[in-house]
């Protein structure tokens, strides 16, 4: 991406996400209190970070392949089953990452 | 200072330091990604709603154009339209600070508000602004730290950051599937976003998973 393009994605990403929460703070209720809009933003999250993790966990480019990192996610996974703090989670998988990808 | 605000302050104060630790894989991601470190701290400064800016910044680090990044970032922020149309009537604020309460509505600052309810409407006002604040501060101090951090490791595979970022992302969601459908819809979207990263240029499939939510959350359970 060109460095106009990333500065394009910084402006246009908070001059955005802060327009919504302003618009939170403005609009009468009844505007945004559809149940089935409700119900759809509640999953957004969901499936986005969902995909976000696809795609920087087994994804290069517009292939899906296992790498290092697998092994980096798959004990991210066991570490939150085990109820580890966030920043467990994400050292634990940064570690196994880097280990796999020296002893290939 | 009461008992009941107390707690509050310690409630919100524990939770503004935790998650503003976060800020530290967020510049370590951004980083990863190919941005400066100025650009990483005032995308913490300017967008401060974590998941939109992990998103801008994945989308990029995987590729895919500036439109996709806007719009998973931009996506992934609505829902702090709804958590202001909560805060606005309990706050009550006009002008610059209604501006910044708006900047601080964020998962945390309403999540510590709500959760505040049994002290009373002070305490909740009290949490939100507690909490808003604290996390603005050390979620900008430790995204700094990150991109600095990340800035002398040099190559992100070599120390593991290219998994540390899914993995962030993974910590983010995995507090949201509270039930089976929820992980269901988590499962959909991974295998469906699998399914059409072949097909699609990069940084789209992202976006495409919306459709999950969509077709999952258009009828009531």
């Amino acid at each position: 991406m060109s460095a106009v393009a990333m500065w394009i994605v910084l402006g246009a990403t908070s001059v955005l996400c802060f327009s919504i929460k302003l618009l939170g703070h403005l609009v009468p209720e009844p505007w945004l209190a559809n149940d089935r809009l409700q119900r759809i933003n509640a999953l957004i999250p969901i499936s986005l970070l969902s995909a976000l993790v696809v795609a920087q966990g087994v994804v290069v480019k517009t292939h899906v392949v296992i790498d290092h990192r697998l092994a980096g996610l798959a004990v991210a996974v066991a570490a939150l089953f085990a109820k580890a703090p966030f920043p467990v989670v994400v050292v634990a998988a940064a570690a196994t990452s880097a280990l796999v990808f020296h002893l290939h | 200072m009461s008992n009941l605000t107390r707690g509050t302050v310690r409630d919100s104060l524990s939770v503004a330091i935790t998650v503003g630790t976060y800020g530290v894989a967020f510049g370590a991601a951004s980083v990863a990604a190919g941005f400066s470190v100025v650009q990483s701290c005032l995308f913490s400064l300017l967008t401060f709603t974590g998941a939109s800016q992990f998103a801008a910044v994945g989308v990029v680090a995987s590729g895919g154009v500036a439109a996709s990044a806007i719009a998973a970032a931009t996506m992934l922020g609505t829902r702090n339209a709804l958590y202001g149309i909560q805060m606005a009537p309990l706050l009550k604020v006009k002008g610059a600070r209604r501006v910044f309460a708006a900047h601080i509505t964020i998962d945390e600052s309403t999540g510590v508000a709500l959760s505040q309810a049994p002290r009373g409407v002070a305490a909740m006002r009290e949490g939100f602004w507690i909490t808003g604040t604290g996390v603005f501060i050390f979620w900008n101090i430790f995204t700094l730290l990150g991109a600095l951090g990340a800035k002398a490791l040099g190559n992100p595979a070599s120390w593991g950051l290219d998994a540390a970022v899914p993995a962030a992302f993974l910590g983010l969601l995995w507090p949201r599937l509270q039930t089976n459908f929820l992980r269901g819809v988590a499962v959909t979207s991974m295998v469906f976003a699998m399914i059409v990263t072949p097909w699609l240029p990069a940084g789209l499939p992202i976006i495409a998973t919306t459709l999950v939510a969509v077709v999952l959350g258009w009828r009531a359970r």
